[in-house]
């Protein structure tokens, strides 16, 4: 299990990073542009928190103008939209386990081979069209350890806390009180006549 | 493992007590200061509670499958490519109508990768290359991409930019390369390309379209380079290319003329004969352009024949020296013979379905055949050159609901004592894929639920003491045992074993798949129609099939040609006959796709899955508006208007129509013409008096009409509060013990219209010229109550209506984000009620009905938030007594669903909210939706495809059933603001009756040491 996940994470490693950049460019064609784009999971992100697990590069889906058109990722991250008006798009990345911020990218016809790109989450403007993860989305809560107190947090376990103050602690409460006092208790409780247990707790916190 | 849910009535009426209270407060004013200093507390404790417990819904990975399942599918397959070499595993690649494509284990049918394209992105072919790629091409020849073959990574992908659109063909050539890299053809968009099967690479390209050419068939010259590329040239001329498939040269061109014209339905045969109808359809043309000559014949169809009617079609087959004819319910399979001749092999009725031929040794060809023989399936293998041999000869039983096949591929394999067998992989009516191999069905993948179009659902059978339920009830040491595990596992006492047992234990809990209905309101049936007009019932527990019903009455006939299922409605619910009478649910389909089709009902039976009534063709149904009336047997009023605004009653008895007259004058309804911007509210009128009418026909009243100026605004989007909504309370308390009344009106409909260029999709409009307006429009009477508008703002629209708020999502172009706002709106009129004179003196206007006529002050408060994602729907939770707190579900692009709760969308959060505001649970403003991972309700699972979410209420209080739906279904159970009314199930039983043991023997422990002391104390 946990080899298996190196394997892919070194594998992952590989791919995204030995690659070289290329930069966002446009290339005019007859009508519409290309915008070619690279997504990159950066090694550290990727890293033993289980990539492998929650999705791989290739279940990837780069989503142009909020669903008209969808690609996925080549080998080496890359992908590209052909095509494209001219005019100001959004580029969605949808990869479990990441939260990627949409991306405006501006296609230029009176300058053709221009991108601009901006991050829309954070307003952050791209030098190139390198899409990186925000971060990385945990969905499960994580189960917190066993510990005593959580045992004790719980009912149960303010019931069973509740029974041994009073059980422990309120007699030596009792010694510690004045004797006249004690004694004057303990006269009453004579004169109730009935000596029990029962009795003596509500007595206790009556004090 | 029963567990038996302890409610806890006591939070949930303490909590209800405290609305209640704290409204009806204000109300009285009875300002008795201890009271309202009580109820502040505790409401104070009660936001402290429900403000630990969080925002959102969260679980931990161990939980995964105890609440939810989660089924994939593929969808109908177009296209199937084997691949089973001798090592390795066996898998075959398909292609579906779904846009995935895929590959499947062909041992077990499950899925090894899957990949779902675009939504415009639908596949026109996939070919298997050099034993490590799919190609697949899409688009209408527009995309090419390559996938790795083990796991499904796209290695390359290739846009081919055609001129003007045009058939699309994939060919994958065995032996063409060119510097030992193999060549990749794709015909799409008029052009011919041939791309680098390593990197994608254009090697060279081949407009056909500047030529006016329409290419009809792209076809490699067997054993070598020469590519043959076919096609007409208007309607009579006959053109073929032949191209050098190494470098695109055109070797030969030749054209030639048919008088009689060519319709557009070609086939190949046999790499060298093109096989076209004529324009009649009467007249079959053979082309024989063998080695470039071209020779044109042509025989009357109903020489080949005999006597048919009706049209007649090539069927897009590939057989060797054969081809497929199918004419008047009959497909006729022709043989050309080598002199050109044509010749009928066999005649078969048309509900068989004919695979491609398969070569399988030494040039031999094998051609299957499945055909319908009583019940059962027969499949026959037969030997493509000699019509008459048979290789194989099975005959498989199929069940009679998966109705007719409708496609059959076929694969050889070496039997162990070296002949050769076969498997088939048949697509049947309802969308199903079954694997049929040595006469039995191996597997069999549903993927028909791929294609849901409408969901209901209804509550599963009373127990009764006859139904045994003793089988899942488990004895009391077993009981026992498992909550040792279980507190075992808490106290991490167990070993890696005993969790492997707690948790398989966990899933497969008896109870949640039981088939009678519980104290929650858990168990529930779907009821979902399918594309392919089958109608499945799913068990909310596991989400197993039921049973499946392919509708008798929605299946083609003469008189139906191309039905088309739409909706499913409740239609019985029995409640006074719970025990003895089953629901039963209506389906509304169409004969034909147009929504002035005849229309055609049916009633089916939601326990034992058979067709009770049906009745169509009908009158066309435009809508279907469930009436709030039941008759005697509780089966519940319909109207079905039609596309003139008549109304139709249904069901049509004697007592339904009584009840409908009394009640027909409060009956309102509208109509929204997309087209023309124009929405109109009608009213009954009296019975129809067109001739052949009925007494359940109705005319229409025009009311009112709400016209939008066409040139600047386009409706793209409404919504509509849920009929089935409850609301608790009609007051909300606001900060200051000030009160404000809701203002409920299930008659209460938004509409959003953006301006022309902002109605499409992102990237078309600017800022300067976009707007997007949104309405709120009493129904009834047509007022519109409420009117924004969002310059810069534009469509897709996505809306939900609930209470009294509606939250749209659009996007702005300025911020270029999405943004997702909130609309409440109160009614001012009721709002001096506050005052405890008029209370006393009885002046307050409570208790007066609300009408639509009564024109309510209408106070609306609305705000705006940024939203990171693409939305693909939008719901909101629905309880049983509304009193829960709200969350919305929205499907994002991700194909994800995200609870947000409704708190979020308060259109009073403001930055520094006052001390009185905390305490209500306002949070302070962000300018952006926070997206919380632990909230996505599908956690680590896509629903791919997703469509659309629907919720419903269960029968606790705090729990709500959500089932999302696309190519995938995914469902799960949420409670948005945690179980406040029952234990939770991982509640450890073991650890109270630990903690209660523990208890009394330290009480009998003091009780020993007391006596002891006193005796002691005695004696001294």
């Amino acid at each position: 299990m946990t080899e298996a996940r190196i394997f892919i994470t070194t594998l992952l490693f590989g791919l995204l990073c030995s690659s070289i950049l290329r930069s966002a460019q446009a290339v005019a064609l007859a009508d519409g542009f290309t915008i070619n784009g690279r997504v990159k999971i950066p090694s550290a992100v990727a890293g033993a928190k289980g990539f492998g697990l929650l999705g791989k590069i290739s279940d990837v889906k780069v989503i142009l103008n909020g669903g008209q058109r969808a690609t996925f990722l080549r080998p080496d991250g890359y992908f590209s939209f052909h095509d494209v008006p001219a005019g100001t798009h959004l580029i969605e990345v949808a990869a479990l386990g990441y939260f990627f911020s949409p991306i405006r990218v501006d296609v230029s016809a009176r300058n053709p081979g221009k991108v601009q790109a901006a991050l829309t989450e954070n307003r952050r403007a791209l030098k190139e069209l390198v899409l990186e993860p925000l971060r990385e989305e945990q969905y499960y809560e994580i189960r917190e350890p066993f510990s005593i107190m959580s045992i004790v947090k719980s009912p149960m376990g303010l019931m069973v806390g509740f029974m041994l103050i009073v059980v422990f602690l309120m007699p030596k409460l009792m010694e510690n009180m004045d004797p006249e006092e004690m004694r004057r208790a303990q006269e009453e409780m004579r004169s109730q006549g009935v000596p029990s247990l029962a009795n003596f707790l509500p007595g206790a916190t009556r004090n | 493992m029963p567990t038996p849910i302890i409610s806890l009535p006591l939070s949930l009426s303490l909590r209800t007590q405290i609305r209640q209270f704290s409204a009806s407060q204000e109300i009285e004013g009875a300002r008795s200061p201890p009271q309202a200093m009580a109820a502040r507390v505790l409401s104070f404790y009660l936001l402290l509670f429900l403000s630990i417990a969080q925002l959102g819904v969260s679980l931990y990975e161990d939980q995964v499958g105890l609440m939810d399942w989660h089924q994939r599918y593929i969808g109908k397959v177009k296209h199937a490519v084997f691949h089973t070499q001798r090592s390795g595993r066996k898998r075959v690649m398909v292609s579906t109508e779904q846009n995935v494509i895929a590959s499947l284990d062909l041992r077990h049918g499950d899925i090894f990768w899957r990949r779902v394209l675009g939504a415009n992105d639908s596949v026109d072919g996939i070919e298997l290359a050099f034993g490590k790629y799919v190609i697949s091409l899409s688009s209408a020849g527009g995309t090419l991409r390559a996938w790795n073959l083990p796991d499904g990574q796209m290695v390359w992908e290739t846009s081919l930019q055609g001129s003007k659109p045009s058939k699309a063909f994939l060919l994958v050539p065995t032996n063409l390369k060119v510097d030992k890299d193999n060549l990749v053809l794709a015909f799409g968009g008029g052009c011919l390309v041939a791309v680098s099967s390593i990197d994608g690479e254009m090697l060279w390209k081949k407009d056909f379209a500047a030529e006016s050419l329409e290419v009809q068939q792209v076809v490699q010259s067997p054993g070598s380079d020469v590519i043959y590329v076919l096609g007409f040239v208007g309607s009579t001329q006959f053109d073929i290319y032949q191209i050098n498939g190494k470098n695109g040269e055109v070797i030969h061109h030749e054209t030639s003329n048919y008088a009689g014209g060519f319709s557009r339905n070609t086939l190949i045969v046999s790499d060298d004969v093109l096989v076209a109808l004529d324009v009649t359809g009467s007249i079959l043309i053979t082309v024989n352009f063998q080695g470039g000559k071209v020779r044109i014949d042509d025989k009357p169809i109903s020489d080949l024949v005999g006597y048919y009617s009706g049209q007649v079609e090539l069927l897009a087959l590939r057989l060797g020296r054969m081809f497929a004819l199918k004419a008047h319910q009959h497909i006729a399979l022709i043989s050309v013979t080598n002199e050109g001749k044509l010749e009928v092999a066999e005649k078969v009725n048309s509900a068989a379905a004919i695979s491609d031929a398969l070569p399988f040794s030494e040039g031999q060809l094998a051609v299957a055949r499945v055909h319908h023989e009583d019940n059962k399936v027969q499949l026959t293998v037969k030997l493509g050159n000699d019509w008459s041999t048979n290789l194989l000869d099975e005959t498989v039983k199929i069940d009679g609901q998966r109705g007719l096949v409708q496609k059959v591929f076929i694969n050889n394999y070496i039997r162990t004592d070296r002949s050769h067998g076969f498997r088939a992989l048949v697509v049947m009516e309802d969308h199903s894929l079954l694997l049929v191999q040595q006469g039995e069905i191996v597997w069999t993948r549903e993927d028909g639920l791929a294609s849901v179009l409408d969901v209901t659902t209804t509550e599963l059978p009373v127990e009764k003491d006859g139904v045994s339920v003793s089988k899942v009830e488990q004895n009391l040491f077993d009981w026992l045992k498992g909550h040792v595990l279980k507190l075992k596992g808490t106290l991490m006492l167990a070993t890696p074993d005993d969790m492997v047992a707690i948790q398989a234990m966990r899933l497969k809990s008896s109870e949640k798949s039981k088939m009678t209905r519980d104290h929650n309101g858990f168990r529930k049936l779907l009821i979902v129609l399918t594309q392919a007009r089958k109608l499945y019932a799913l068990h909310t527990g596991d989400g197993r099939i039921i049973w499946s019903l392919l509708i008798g009455s929605l299946r083609k006939s003469d008189a139906c040609g191309h039905p088309v299922g739409l909706r499913v409605y409740p239609w019985q619910v029995p409640h006074h006959h719970a025990m003895d009478e089953n629901p039963s649910v209506l389906v509304v389909g169409r004969c034909q796709l147009s929504q002035d089709a005849p229309g055609i009902l049916s009633f089916v039976d939601a326990y034992t899955g058979s067709e009770i009534e049906s009745s169509g063709p009908v009158h066309d149904v435009l809508q279907v508006i469930p009436l709030p009336f039941t008759d005697s047997t509780e089966q519940r009023l319909h109207l079905l208007i039609d596309t003139k605004q008549r109304g139709h009653l249904y069901p049509r008895s004697r007592e339904a129509l009584g009840i409908f007259q009394q009640k027909s004058s409060n009956i309102y309804w509208y109509s929204i013409e997309t087209g023309n911007g124009i929405i109109r509210g009608y009213a009954i009128k009296g019975s129809c008096i067109h001739e052949d009418s009925d007494d359940f026909c109705f005319e229409p009243r025009d009311l009112w009409s709400v016209v939008f100026p066409g040139e600047s605004e386009k409706i793209i989007s409404m919504a509509t509060p849920k009929l089935n909504e409850v609301v608790h309370t009609q007051a909300k308390v606001m900060v200051e013990q000030d009160l404000m009344y809701k203002y409920i009106s299930k008659n209460l409909l938004f509409v959003a219209t953006a301006s022309p260029k902002a109605s499409h999709g992102i990237g078309s409009a600017t800022p300067e010229e976009a707007s997007l307006v949104v309405y709120l429009i009493d129904t009834v009477t047509g007022r519109v109550f409420y009117r924004m508008t969002h310059q810069g703002c534009q469509a897709p629209v996505h809306a939900v209506f609930s209470e009294n708020w509606v939250i749209y999502h659009y996007f702005n172009l300025r911020a270029h984000r999405y943004e997702m706002s909130v609309i409440e709106i109160y009614d001012q009129s009721r709002a001096d009620n506050k005052d405890v004179l008029k209370l006393v003196v009885g002046k307050h206007n409570l208790t007066v009905p609300t009408s639509s006529y009564s024109r309510p002050e209408i106070v609306a408060k609305s705000q705006s938030y940024f939203f990171t994602h693409s939305v693909k729907a939008i719901t909101v939770t629905l309880t049983a007594k509304g009193i829960t707190s709200k969350q919305m579900l929205i499907g994002t692009i991700g194909d994800q669903v995200l609870a947000l709760d409704k708190r979020y969308l308060d259109p009073r959060r403001s930055l520094n909210p006052s001390q009185a505001e905390k305490e209500e649970g306002v949070i302070p403003l962000t300018d952006s939706l926070p997206v919380i991972p632990q909230s996505y309700l599908t956690h680590a699972l896509k629903v791919e495809g997703l469509r659309d979410v629907i919720t419903v209420p269960a029968k606790l209080e705090s729990t709500t059933l959500v089932f999302a739906y696309g190519v995938d279904l995914f469902f799960t159970r949420l409670a948005p603001s945690r179980t406040y009314d029952s234990l939770t199930e991982d509640f450890s039983y073991a650890l109270l009756l630990l903690t209660i043991v523990a208890l009394v023997a330290a009480i009998v422990v003091t009780w020993i040491w007391s006596e002891r002391k006193e005796l002691q104390e005695k004696w001294r």
